[in-house]
């Protein structure tokens, strides 16, 4: 019987052990305003803002700009708050960027500005039950 | 017209499946104790689903082969143009059809568990049952007390759509539907998901013989029959899962095999746990120990699918996967379908718990089972800790539910979050799998384990240590990995061989084992040390306002204009587009027709009709040349689907032994992009003379009178006149031809000519008849480019081929079981 307890506790302190790593490692959902208050405090862990981005008063996304080498690019995102920022990223803009209906940006601040490691983009679903008929006709 | 009866005849189908189901259930539970009155009935009433089933699937199929657009899941899913193979495909991609696919394989494995098996009959069948009629359910698509159970397949468009155009026109029929997703349009997807389903499917029969023998009482004799269909059902999951990460690799331009997405870790998870239940219940076999893990392993294998259907199907991960299907409402009835199980099991576990066997005996360090345990429980770590990551939105949810905000998000890190502690873990894997078959196969003590593992030891040092020096490894998780995985082959092919020799039918233990470190292997070269190729130092920081080591990946070509990366130097080279008749051809070559698969080729005024494999798909030519020479062409695709509005691009591989050569196009300028132009600048050119159109030399060959334009032939009162142009490109000339006409004798006409590969656009102003000159306007614009991502994977080849290692090593193993449960179920000693 006593190896059955031993190996209970082991068994018990691994499992601990993979959820403590797992809940140190999760990054977590905020505004920019939180972002910025986190990176002044010297916490560099990457996290998750939702926003979309700035639109003009007609409806046409703004503020989107390419590199010259097209590798890169930065654009303003709104947060929940209405807070606009600047983002930037490494990568090309990705395809439907200007159509996306959210963003997602993963990332942290550096100094002023926001690095976008990664973008998921929630497009207009493909399904979208209200879209036209017209397509098909 | 409308087609009712079909969809009719689809839905009485689809209740006569979840009635039949729910009354087989119910004949079979009466027929448990061995009455044959009551389970021979049952089995009669399953028939009847099974055939039921059978019919939802062949009516649907009819629906979408007949393209019978008022019908709601035909419209969204396929569209007139698609061949039947993608037809069949068109299935999974809604979540009514993947239920209908599940339920399929259901019916099938339960008519054969019907013919094999006489004294589990009832008992097995009465959990098989059970699934299928939550599983109808699921497509039930009935509304009762206003609450919907299931989404019908079989619901007209304007059931589901509240468009206008039925308020007008109620039997309004699109001409067609939206087509399949392009992602769905490989080969791999009309494979790999009906494999996966089976996989889900199998997962449920060890659990129904664990929950049938714990019914009637005998909690240990379901081990031998269940065991061969959990070897089967680990190999064809395990398959499955390899086909999605190959078609990854192969179509999806994430750049890898593995990203840990919620849906694939979804279904590692139980896979995992499944291979963790098959080692304990073999170690019951053998020694009589284990019973009641075998009993919990092989009940949290089926448990954890029907979580992984909740996860992909629920909703419930949001925007955190790309798999995940449209909420269709399900959420409650998934939940039900899921607690049900749980607490069947639990409650079924918990009556009978005293009466299972135990052994009180203690487990000593060289005894077999302690080394079966170790690795069962190294699974189910690994299973445990993909798992928690991958809940981290049903917490959320939960902690909603319960009131307050838990606001976590899914780690950005995958390396730290998944990768690594997997690594880590696979290192205690590897050494149990290698040194666990020594005990299996021999009994040890202190001396004789000296001496069975010093060989393996000193050689997979040796071997590790060349491996290392040559891989030029340094990282330590993936020095230790490196060697525990290499102690692994060499272990198991000891055993092997010393086996093998008596005995082949005892081999799959060990050839699996070697499969698994050899993927382990491939896995840590090709993710571990992959590199991108196309990473740019040469750019400037373009923006001062951003950090510089901000990584840039991607490469920027412009056609025709060599850039070297890497040992290569890369030239792309243009569109083409993929033809039945001669392969790829030049895009700037072709002209449409009114069928889109037919195209018009011209090369030197010779006109040809050529047929695309697919309108959609275009290539680009990428050549990779070094030092030597032209090594080889790569053709990355994108797929441009209009009606979905989706670009989807995928990679193209140049494999050799040692490495894959991955090269995947991030983007390139939309064919309907405005482009910029220049303003026009005119230059004087006599006939015969050079000149020079943006930097390429041209020659004004001739002016030439013509008789039709693009095939119109000119009024008597009308002049035309071409210039014909040699423009020297850089790797071939072009011709270029524009047009000058004077219509009536007074108004002037230019019809310009465009030559994409060299990005201008050139027309004659106009004509000096006295100097033998003309006036051309030229304007200019942007090369085409891509961007572009180049990747080189050493060794992936060994995870390959240790995936066959693993399947024929459980093939072997399902033999050597399924003849031991034949052998004894036809002796009589089931009981």
């Amino acid at each position: 019987m006593k190896t059955k307890y031993i190996v209970s506790i082991i068994v018990i302190a691994i499992a601990v052990v993979i959820i403590m790593l797992m809940a140190g490692d999760a990054s977590s959902y905020v505004t920019f305003k939180e972002a910025k208050e986190l990176s002044t405090k010297g916490f560099k862990k990457s996290i998750h803002v939702v926003g979309q981005l700035t639109r003009s008063e007609e409806g046409n996304i703004v503020g989107i700009e390419e590199s010259p080498d097209k590798l890169s690019f930065k654009f303003q995102m709104v947060d929940e708050n209405g807070f606009i920022q600047q983002v930037y990223h490494s990568n090309p803009i990705p395809t439907d960027f200007a159509k996306s209906e959210q963003v997602v940006i993963i990332g942290s601040y550096n100094n002023e500005n926001f690095i976008a490691e990664k973008i998921l983009l929630k497009c207009p679903s493909k399904y979208q039950e209200e879209a036209d008929l017209s397509a098909g006709i | 017209m409308i087609h009712y009866f079909e969809g009719q005849l689809g839905h009485i189908f689809v209740i006569l499946s979840f009635v039949s189901s729910a009354l087989a259930a119910f004949a079979f539970l009466k027929g448990r104790h061995q009455d044959e009155g009551w389970s021979s009935f049952g089995s009669k009433v399953f028939y009847v689903h099974a055939i039921s089933v059978i019919g939802i699937v062949g009516t649907l199929f009819y629906l979408i082969h007949n393209h019978y657009f008022e019908y709601h899941y035909v419209y969204s899913h396929t569209s007139s143009l698609l061949p039947v193979h993608y037809q069949i495909s068109s299935f999974w991609e809604g979540q009514e059809g993947s239920f209908l696919l599940w339920m399929f394989w259901n019916a099938i494995l339960g008519v054969i568990l019907i013919k094999t098996n006489k004294f589990w009959k009832a008992p097995v069948m009465l959990i098989m049952s059970l699934t299928q009629v939550f599983l109808a359910s699921m497509i039930l698509g009935v509304v009762i007390f206003n609450v919907k159970i299931g989404s019908s397949p079989f619901l007209l468009l304007r059931e589901v759509l509240d468009a206008p155009i039925f308020k007008t026109d109620p039997n309004f029929i699109p001409e067609d539907g939206n087509g399949l997703n392009p992602l769905l349009q490989n080969y791999w997807m009309v494979i790999h998901p009906p494999t996966l389903f089976l996989g889900f499917a199998t997962t449920v029969i060890p659990f129904a013989y664990c929950l049938g023998g714990l019914m009637i009482g005998k909690t240990k004799e379901w081990i031998r029959p269940a065991l061969p269909w959990a070897q089967f059902s680990a190999l064809v999951l395990g398959v499955g899962i390899l086909m999605g990460a190959y078609w990854a690799y192969e179509t999806l331009n994430f750049g890898g095999y593995w990203n840990w997405d919620p849906v694939e870790n979804a279904i590692y998870v139980p896979w995992l746990i499944l291979i963790a239940a098959i080692h304990v219940m073999i170690a019951y076999k053998k020694s009589g120990s284990a019973l009641k893990l075998s009993m919990i392993l092989s009940v949290a294998t089926f448990i954890l699918v029907l979580y992984a259907t909740f996860l992909t199907r629920s909703g419930i991960l949001g925007n955190s996967s790309v798999h995940s299907f449209t909420d269709l409402g399900l959420s409650g009835q998934l939940l039900l379908y899921l607690l049900a199980f749980l607490v069947l099991s639990i409650v079924l576990i918990a009556i009978r718990w005293k009466d299972i066997p135990s052994t009180k005996k203690e487990v000593s360090t060289y005894s077999r089972e302690f080394w079966i345990f170790m690795g069962a429980a190294v699974l189910c770590f690994m299973g445990f800790q993909v798992l928690a990551g991958t809940s981290i939105p049903v917490y959320n949810s939960i902690a909603d539910s319960l009131g307050f905000n838990l606001n976590m998000a899914p780690s950005t890190d995958t390396y730290k979050a998944y990768s690594l502690p997997q690594l880590v873990l696979s290192i205690f894997l590897a050494i149990f799998s290698g040194t666990g078959q020594f005990f299996w196969w021999k009994k040890m003590d202190k001396k004789k384990l000296k001496d069975e593992l010093a060989f393996p030891f000193m050689i997979s040092l040796g071997l590790s240590a060349l491996v290392i020096v040559l891989g030029k490894i340094t990282d330590p998780a993936y020095l230790v990995l490196l060697i525990a995985s290499v102690y692994s082959i060499i272990a198991n092919a000891k055993i092997l061989l010393s086996i093998a020799r008596s005995n082949f039918k005892l081999a799959g233990g060990s050839i699996a084992h070697i499969g698994i470190a050899m993927m382990l292997v491939g896995i840590l070269f090709s993710s571990g040390y992959s590199k991108i190729l196309s990473t740019n130092y040469t750019s400037m920081v373009w923006s001062s306002e951003f950090p510089d080591e901000v990584n840039q990946d991607n490469l920027l070509l412009f056609i025709n204009e060599p850039r070297q990366m890497s040992e290569y130097s890369m030239i792309y080279k243009g569109i083409r587009k993929l033809t039945k008749e001669v392969g790829m051809v030049d895009e700037n070559l072709l002209t449409t027709t009114v069928n889109p698969l037919k195209v018009i080729r011209t090369t030197n005024s010779v006109k040809d009709t050529l047929t695309l494999y697919s309108a959609e798909n275009s290539y680009f030519e990428i050549e990779y040349h070094t030092e030597k020479g032209k090594q080889f062409t790569l053709f990355p695709r994108v797929q441009i689907n209009e009606t979905m509005n989706m670009t989807v691009y995928s990679p193209d591989i140049h494999r050799t032994i040692g490495a894959d050569m991955y090269t995947h196009v991030r983007t390139f300028p939309k064919p309907t992009s405005e482009e910029d132009w220049s303003d026009p600048q005119e230059i004087k050119v006599t006939v015969g003379s050079n000149f020079f159109i943006n930097d390429y030399v041209a020659t004004l060959e001739r002016l030439e009178p013509i008789s039709q334009i693009n095939g119109t032939p000119l009024d008597d009162n009308d002049v035309a006149v071409k210039a014909v142009i040699n423009v020297q490109g850089e790797y071939r000339d072009y011709l270029s031809e524009p047009i000058f006409i004077i219509k009536d004798r007074e108004f002037v006409g230019r019809v310009d000519d465009h030559v994409n590969d060299l990005a201008f656009m050139i027309s004659i102003q106009n004509i000096i008849p006295q100097e033998n000159a003309v006036i051309f306007s030229t304007r200019t614009t942007q090369k085409d480019w891509i961007i572009l991502e180049a990747v080189k994977k050493p060794w992936i080849n060994l995870l390959w081929i240790g995936t066959f290692l693993l399947v024929l090593g459980f093939t072997v193993a399902i033999v050597r079981r399924y003849s031991e449960f034949i052998k004894m179920r036809d002796k009589g000693v089931e009981a």
